[in-house]
């Protein structure tokens, strides 16, 4: 049994700020035995819901303030994203692969299709006017390891 | 001492030149070749479209080849980005040919049904052939 460690980051709705996010959830989980695969997805994953509420909470107004906090505890990754955006009208719609409100800046409309291959687990709390929380877990293999 | 070799010493090399896109383009006959280095996510997305689609107003490039051995991060907005340039060569009778895919990538792809419309091969050399460039 490992102890319970936490971080949060709290950074400006600024796409420059995508790989930042990226590079500071891979560092702090980077302290467990985590391979080059479960990383890669990891860091896609950040991206993903950081890009949606940047994009999509905050319209890119970069007075928005998006957080990430992240949890791991004995091999299990726990990651938080929050906006205090405008919200998710249709949660269900958005989670359709290839839809996108947002066709005229050509995107891909695969955001949540990728957060739900790349982790176990996908929760989405949202409110129109108020945000949207994106809470996933990953169990990494090496903990998958030591259940065995 | 160059700058490259002070973020080597401080092992931060791949973390600073991971956070942008290095695009370097090159067209053989009616094929324009687009080679990817770096991290292709919504942020860096805007530049290789705006690059992409400027030289795409030369009406004699048919053909597109992605050769993304150096790309180390791409997320599904590089799949929107991707799709978009599709579309235009498609128009013109063109096909996308990618090649040299990292693992993580190459699923994203995947999932994205992205190699229903854009071939894939393991090298240059070999996207080249396809689109019948020696």
């Amino acid at each position: 049994m490992t102890k319970r460690n936490f971080m949060t980051v709290s950074f400006a709705a600024l796409s420059q700020n995508e790989a930042f996010a990226r590079v500071a959830v891979a560092s702090f989980i980077s302290q467990l035995d985590v391979t080059v695969e479960e990383l890669e997805e990891i860091k896609t994953v950040v991206s993903e819901a950081v890009t949606n509420a940047i994009i999509h909470g905050y319209d890119e107004n970069a007075e928005g303030v998006v957080r990430i906090s992240v949890s791991i505890e004995d091999g299990l990754v726990d990651l938080v994203v929050e906006d205090q955006g405008k919200g998710i009208e249709d949660v269900d719609l958005a989670m359709q692969p290839l839809y996108t409100s947002k066709p005229e800046l050509e995107r891909s409309g695969m955001g949540f299709t990728i957060m739900e291959n790349f982790m176990d687990t996908l929760e989405v709390v949202t409110a129109v006017g108020k945000g949207t929380t994106v809470r996933l877990t990953k169990r990494l293999s090496c903990a998958k390891a030591l259940q065995n | 001492m160059g700058l490259e070799e002070k973020r080597e010493n401080y092992g931060m090399k791949e973390s600073v030149s991971a956070m942008s896109l290095r695009i370097a383009t090159e067209t053989k006959q009616d094929v324009l070749v687009v080679r990817l280095q770096g991290e292709l996510d919504h942020h860096t997305a805007e530049e290789l479209r705006s690059k992409v689609d400027e030289i795409l107003r030369n009406p004699h490039i048919r053909h597109i080849v992605l050769s993304l051995a150096d790309l180390a991060f791409m997320d599904s907005s590089g799949i929107g980005v991707i799709l978009g340039r599709y579309k235009q060569i498609s128009a013109r009778s063109g096909e996308m040919v990618v090649c040299s895919i990292n693992p993580t990538i190459y699923r994203i792809f995947e999932m994205s049904g992205l190699f229903k419309v854009i071939k894939f091969r393991e090298s240059e050399a070999e996207a080249l052939h396809v689109l019948g460039v020696a």
